[in-house]
C-alpha cells in the first residue's frame, strides 16, 4: 500500500527531522542570547565619544646640539637659497641638526592658493633650499605639510610648493582625515581634545618649520608661531577668540629642530592673505633659529613692530617655549651681499 | 566580423571613453587630471543640447558644433548613437539583459513588443522644445547624456573619494545628491519592467534621433515580404520597432541584433525598403503634442514668477561668470561639470534654491566643503559646454588688465549679521573674516571698540605700581591675560587704557601703572574693558567670494553671509550707485 509506506517514511523522518530543529533551534537560541550578552551595556551611551588624547607632538630638538639656549642666525641678502645654506654653516652645518637616515617633516605655510610672488605663502625657493640642505646631510625622505586654509590641491599647486618638492625630491602630505588624532596639552585651557594633524609626523624624527613674514590683523604678526597654527585641525577658527592665548599653547605643543623665517620679502600690510604687490616690502633678512619665539621676535622688527604689537611672543617666551629677547642668543649677523 | 560584435565593441569602448572622462574631469596637472582631455565630447556631440540652446539663444556654442557630426550620421544610418555610442544606452542594454537570462523565447518576444507608450518620449521632446523656444532650457533634466554625467560626476564619483579618497584627498560633498542618484538607480531599474524603458519610452533625445533618421537612405530591412513567423529578430530587439512586421525605422536603434539572429537571413541594412512594409515613425497623436505644446505656457508662467528679475533669490549665488538668470537657464543642461571640477566643492546642485525651473542647475554654497571661490581659479567656466558660465579668463575675473576699468567679477556680497558675530554680539574678540577676505585692500574693515564686559564695571580695587589687585576675582569665563582686555579707572572716560598682561586670582598684572588724573588712594574703583575690532564690509570691494562666510567661526547660520546683491551677473541685482 502506497500510502502507508508513505506515511511510515514520513515518520522516519520527522523524527530525525526534530532532532535536527532542535538541535539548529538551540544552536540559534544560544547564540542570540550569547550575543545580547555580550552587546549588553547597562551604562548607556557617553555624552561624547571619546579617544585616547595625545599630550603634545614632541620634542625634536637635535640632540647633536649641546643643550642651553638656542642657537640663532640672522643673514642679509636677496637670495635666498645663499642665505639659507650660509645661515645654517653658521650654525655649525645642517649635519648639526640632520643625521644621516633622519625623516625630516618640513611645516611650511600654504595656507593660500595664491603664486609666490604675492607673498602668502612659503617660498618655494627656500623650501628647495631647506629641503635641499636636509638631503645633503643625509636625510632619508623629507616629507611637506600644511593644513591650508584653502582647499589643499590649490594651496600646494598654485604657491609653487608642490613643484618645489617634486624637484628636490620630497613628498608633500596633504592633511587627510585619517591624519588627524586628539590633542590634550597638558596645562592646556585652549587645546583639550582638539583635532592635530599628528599623522604626518608618524616616524618623523626631525621638524622644521620654514614660514614667510606677514602682517596679520589680529594676532600682529604670522611668523614662525603663527605657522604652528596649520598643524590644528577642526573649526579651528573659534580660537581666534583668544588668538594670544591659542598661539602660545601651541608653541608648547611641538618643539622643533630648527625654524627657518623668511624675511626677504616682508607682507608689510593686507595680511595675512595679501593678494597685492603693493602689501609686499623688500626687507632682505632671513632667520635661521632653533628658537621659534626668538625668530619671531626678529620678524616683528621687520613689519616695524614691536613685541607690544604682537603680544604672543612675550607669552609664548614666558611660557617657556623660547626667548623673546632674541639678543639673548647672541645671534650671529651675516650678509651675503647678494 | 559579426556587426553585433562591432556594435558591442563599440559600446564598450564608448561606455568606458565616457567615465574616463568623467574621472579626468579633475583639476590638477597629472597625467590621468584635467590636462587637454575632452571631458565635455559626449556633451558636445549631442544635438539635443545644441537644438535647445539653439533655440533658445539663436546660436550654438562654440564645441556644440560637434553635434552636427552626429545628426549628419544619424540623417543619413539612423539611431546609430543609441545603438552604438550612447553610454546610458549600453548601460540600459547590458541591465535589460541582465534581468531577462532566464527568460524563453515567448517572454522575451512579449518584452520587446512594440508598445504605444513609445510615442511619450517624442511628446516629452515636444515639452522641452517649446520650453526651450521660450527660453528656457530643460533638456538636461531628461537627455541621456547630461543625465549620466550629472549622476557619475556628483552621486558615484563621490562615493569613491568619501573612504579611499581614490580622486581628491578629501570627500567631495554634494547636497540633496541622493535624489540624483536615485534617478539613475530608477532609469537603471526600469530596464527590469522593460528592457531599455528609458531609451523606449522617456527619451528625447532617442525621440530627436528618431526624427532625424525620417529620411535616412540606409535603414534596416526585411528582403521578404512573407517569412516564417519564427519572432526570433524580436527576441532581442532593442527598440521593440517591430522587426517581424512592419519595421517602424524610427524606433531602431541600430542593434542589429534581428539581422544576426533571422535564421533565413532576410533582414538587411541597406539603402531600400523593406519588402515586409515600413513604418517611419510609432503612431503619435496630435494630442500629446498638444499636451507637449504646454511647455509653452509653463515657461510663460515662470516668467510670471519673476524669479530672474524682481523676486530673485537672495542667496541664490551662480558660479563666477554665470550669466544673468534668464540667460543662463537659456543654457544650462545641468550636466554638473562645473560641480565636478570645482577644487573648492562650493558648486552644488540647486534644488529649488532657483525654482523648479533651475532643478540641478549650479549654485554656490560657501558652507559646504573646503574654502570659497579661489581668486586664481577659472576652472568653472572653461569647462562649461554651453557658455552658461562664461569662459573667464584670470584677468577678467581679477578685474586686471584690460578689465581694469569694469573690475573684478563680482558673485554677490557678503553681509555681517551683527546678532551673531561674535565682536559685534558677544564681546569676543575674532575677526576671522577680516583674515582671510583675499582681495586687496580687504573688502572687510574693522573699527576698534572698547567695551566693559559684563561684571567689569566699577570694581573696588587697589593700584600698586602695575600691579591692581580686584576686591573678588570676576565670575568670567575668558581668559583676561590674553592681550584683548584692558583696565581703566573708572569716570576716567580719557584715561590710557592699560593691557592687562597677566592675572591670577583677583590680582591683575598690566603692562604700565593704572593712568588718570588724581587716581584715589582709597575708594579706587576700575573698569575691565575688552577691544575689540569689528567687522565692517565695503561693498564697492566685495567680490563675493565667501572666504569669510566659508571660514566664519559661527559655524550654523554664519554670521557673516554673501548674498547676491550686487552679483555682476544681474542688473536688477546692482545695489551700488
Amino acid at each position: 500500500m502506497p500510502k502507508e509506506q508513505d506515511q511510515v517514511i514520513t515518520a522516519e523522518i520527522t523524527r530525525r527531522d526534530f532532532l535536527k530543529r532542535v538541535g539548529y533551534a538551540s544552536a540559534l537560541a544560544l547564540a542570540a542570547g550569547g550575543l545580547g550578552l555580550a552587546l549588553y551595556d547597562a551604562k548607556g551611551p557617553a555624552p561624547s565619544e571619546g579617544q585616547k588624547a595625545l599630550t603634545g607632538l614632541g620634542d625634536f630638538t637635535s640632540k647633536a646640539l649641546a643643550p642651553g639656549p638656542g642657537k640663532m642666525a640672522i643673514i642679509r641678502g636677496t637670495d635666498r637659497a645663499v642665505m639659507c645654506e650660509q645661515g645654517i654653516k653658521a650654525l655649525g652645518g645642517m649635519e648639526a641638526f640632520i643625521q644621516k637616515g633622519d625623516r625630516v617633516l618640513l611645516k611650511v605655510n600654504a595656507a593660500f592658493a595664491t603664486p609666490a610672488s604675492l607673498g602668502a605663502t612659503t617660498h618655494p625657493e627656500t623650501l628647495a633650499a631647506v629641503a635641499g640642505l636636509c638631503f645633503k646631510a643625509g636625510a632619508s625622505q623629507v616629507l611637506v605639510t600644511d593644513n591650508p586654509i584653502n582647499n589643499p590641491d590649490s594651496c600646494f599647486a598654485i604657491s609653487g610648493l608642490a613643484k618645489a618638492a617634486r624637484a628636490t625630491g620630497s613628498r608633500i602630505i596633504a592633511p587627510r582625515a585619517s591624519l588627524f588624532a586628539p590633542v590634550s596639552l597638558s596645562g592646556g585651557k585652549l587645546l583639550q581634545n582638539w583635532p592635530v594633524m599628528a599623522g604626518a609626523l608618524t616616524g618623523v624624527t626631525k621638524v622644521m618649520i620654514v614660514s614667510p613674514v606677514k602682517d596679520h590683523q589680529r594676532a600682529g604678526a604670522s611668523m614662525t608661531l603663527k605657522n604652528f597654527y596649520g598643524f590644528l585641525g577642526g573649526r579651528r577658527n573659534v580660537f581666534h577668540q583668544d588668538i594670544n592665548g591659542i598661539i602660545t599653547e601651541l608653541a608648547l605643543l611641538i618643539k622643533p629642530t630648527l625654524c627657518v623665517l623668511d624675511g626677504t620679502v616682508t607682507m608689510m600690510t593686507n595680511g595675512p592673505t595679501g593678494g597685492s604687490l603693493s602689501d609686499l616690502k623688500e626687507t632682505g633678512t632671513m632667520v635661521i633659529s632653533t628658537d621659534p619665539v626668538a625668530a619671531d621676535a626678529v620678524g616683528v622688527e621687520l613689519l616695524g613692530r614691536t613685541l607690544a604689537d604682537v603680544p604672543y611672543i612675550q607669552m609664548a617666551g614666558k611660557a617657556g617655549a623660547g626667548q623673546a629677547d632674541y639678543r639673548q642668543l647672541k645671534p650671529v649677523i651675516i650678509d651675503t651681499k647678494a | 566580423m559579426r556587426i553585433v560584435t562591432v556594435r558591442r565593441l563599440s559600446q564598450g569602448f564608448f561606455l568606458a571613453v565616457f567615465l574616463w572622462f568623467c574621472v579626468a574631469a579633475t583639476l590638477g596637472a597629472a597625467w590621468w587630471q584635467l590636462r587637454g582631455w575632452p571631458i565635455n565630447w559626449f556633451l558636445e556631440l549631442d544635438p539635443l543640447t545644441a537644438l535647445a540652446t539653439a533655440l533658445a539663444t539663436g546660436t550654438i556654442y562654440s564645441a556644440l558644433t560637434w553635434s552636427l557630426v552626429t545628426i549628419a550620421l544619424t540623417v543619413f544610418v539612423g539611431r546609430f548613437f543609441c545603438g552604438f555610442a550612447c553610454p546610458l544606452g549600453t548601460i540600459n542594454q547590458i541591465t535589460g539583459w541582465l534581468g531577462r537570462r532566464h527568460l524563453d523565447l515567448a517572454g522575451r518576444v512579449e518584452a520587446n513588443r512594440h508598445r504605444r507608450a513609445q510615442a511619450w518620449k517624442y511628446y516629452l521632446l515636444a515639452f522641452l522644445l517649446a520650453l526651450a523656444f521660450m527660453g528656457s532650457v530643460q533638456t538636461g533634466v531628461f537627455d541621456p547624456l547630461p543625465l549620466l554625467h550629472r549622476s557619475v560626476n556628483l552621486a558615484l564619483l563621490p562615493l569613491a573619494d568619501s573612504g579611499p579618497g581614490v580622486l581628491s584627498d578629501e570627500p567631495r560633498l554634494y547636497a540633496s545628491v541622493w535624489l540624483i542618484g536615485f534617478v539613475l538607480l530608477g532609469v537603471v531599474g526600469l530596464n527590469l519592467v522593460f528592457p531599455r524603458f528609458f531609451c523606449r519610452f522617456v527619451c528625447p533625445l532617442g525621440a530627436l534621433f528618431g526624427l532625424l533618421s525620417r529620411w535616412s537612405p540606409w535603414r534596416i530591412g526585411k528582403t521578404a515580404d512573407r517569412c516564417g513567423d519564427c519572432v526570433i529578430c524580436e527576441q532581442y530587439c532593442e527598440g521593440a520597432c517591430r522587426p517581424s512586421e512592419k519595421f517602424i525605422e524610427g524606433e531602431c536603434v541600430l542593434c542589429m541584433n534581428c539581422l544576426h539572429r533571422c535564421p533565413a537571413n532576410r533582414i538587411t541594412f541597406a539603402a531600400k525598403a523593406s519588402a515586409a512594409g515600413e513604418a517611419a515613425l510609432p503612431d503619435l497623436s496630435r494630442r500629446g503634442f498638444v499636451v507637449g505644446g504646454a511647455g509653452l505656457l509653463l515657461a510663460s508662467m515662470w516668467g510670471v514668477g519673476g524669479l530672474a528679475g524682481a523676486n530673485r533669490h537672495a542667496s541664490l549665488i551662480r558660479p563666477p561668470g554665470a550669466l544673468d538668470e534668464d540667460r543662463f537657464l537659456a543654457r544650462c543642461i545641468r550636466c554638473g561639470q562645473c560641480m565636478r571640477i570645482c577644487p573648492a566643492n562650493i558648486i552644488q546642485p540647486a534644488l529649488l534654491e532657483a525654482g523648479v525651473q533651475g532643478l540641478w542647475t549650479p549654485a554656490i554654497n560657501y558652507r559646504i566643503s573646503r574654502s570659497g571661490c579661489l581668486p586664481n581659479c577659472i576652472a568653472c567656466g572653461q569647462v562649461c559646454p554651453t557658455a552658461a558660465i562664461r569662459p573667464l579668463t584670470l584677468e577678467e575675473k581679477q578685474g586686471a588688465g584690460e578689465f581694469a576699468a569694469q573690475g573684478p567679477i563680482r558673485m554677490g556680497t557678503a553681509f555681517v549679521d551683527r546678532t551673531r558675530c561674535l565682536p559685534w554680539a558677544m564681546d569676543r574678540p575674532c575677526l576671522v573674516c577680516h583674515e582671510l577676505c583675499p582681495v586687496s585692500p580687504k573688502a572687510i574693515f574693522t573699527r576698534t571698540a572698547f567695551e566693559t564686559i559684563r561684571d567689569g564695571q566699577a570694581i573696588p580695587a587697589r593700584a600698586q605700581g602695575t600691579g591692581v589687585e580686584l576686591a573678588a576675582p570676576i565670575p568670567t569665563a575668558v581668559n583676561l591675560a590674553s592681550g584683548d582686555y584692558y583696565l581703566r579707572a573708572t569716570g576716567q572716560v580719557e584715561a590710557a587704557l592699560r593691557r592687562i598682561t597677566g592675572s591670577a586670582g583677583a590680582g591683575l598684572t598690566l603692562e604700565g601703572p593704572l593712568a588718570g588724573e588724581g587716581l584715589p588712594a582709597e575708594g579706587l574703583k576700575v573698569e575691565v574693558v575688552v577691544r575689540l575690532q569689528r567687522p565692517f564690509m565695503d561693498p564697492a570691494r566685495c567680490i563675493g567670494c565667501g572666504m569669510c562666510e566659508h571660514e566664519c567661526p559661527v559655524s550654523g547660520l554664519r554670521a557673516i553671509r554673501v548674498y547676491s546683491e550686487n552679483e555682476s551677473r544681474s542688473r536688477p541685482g546692482r545695489m551700488l550707485i
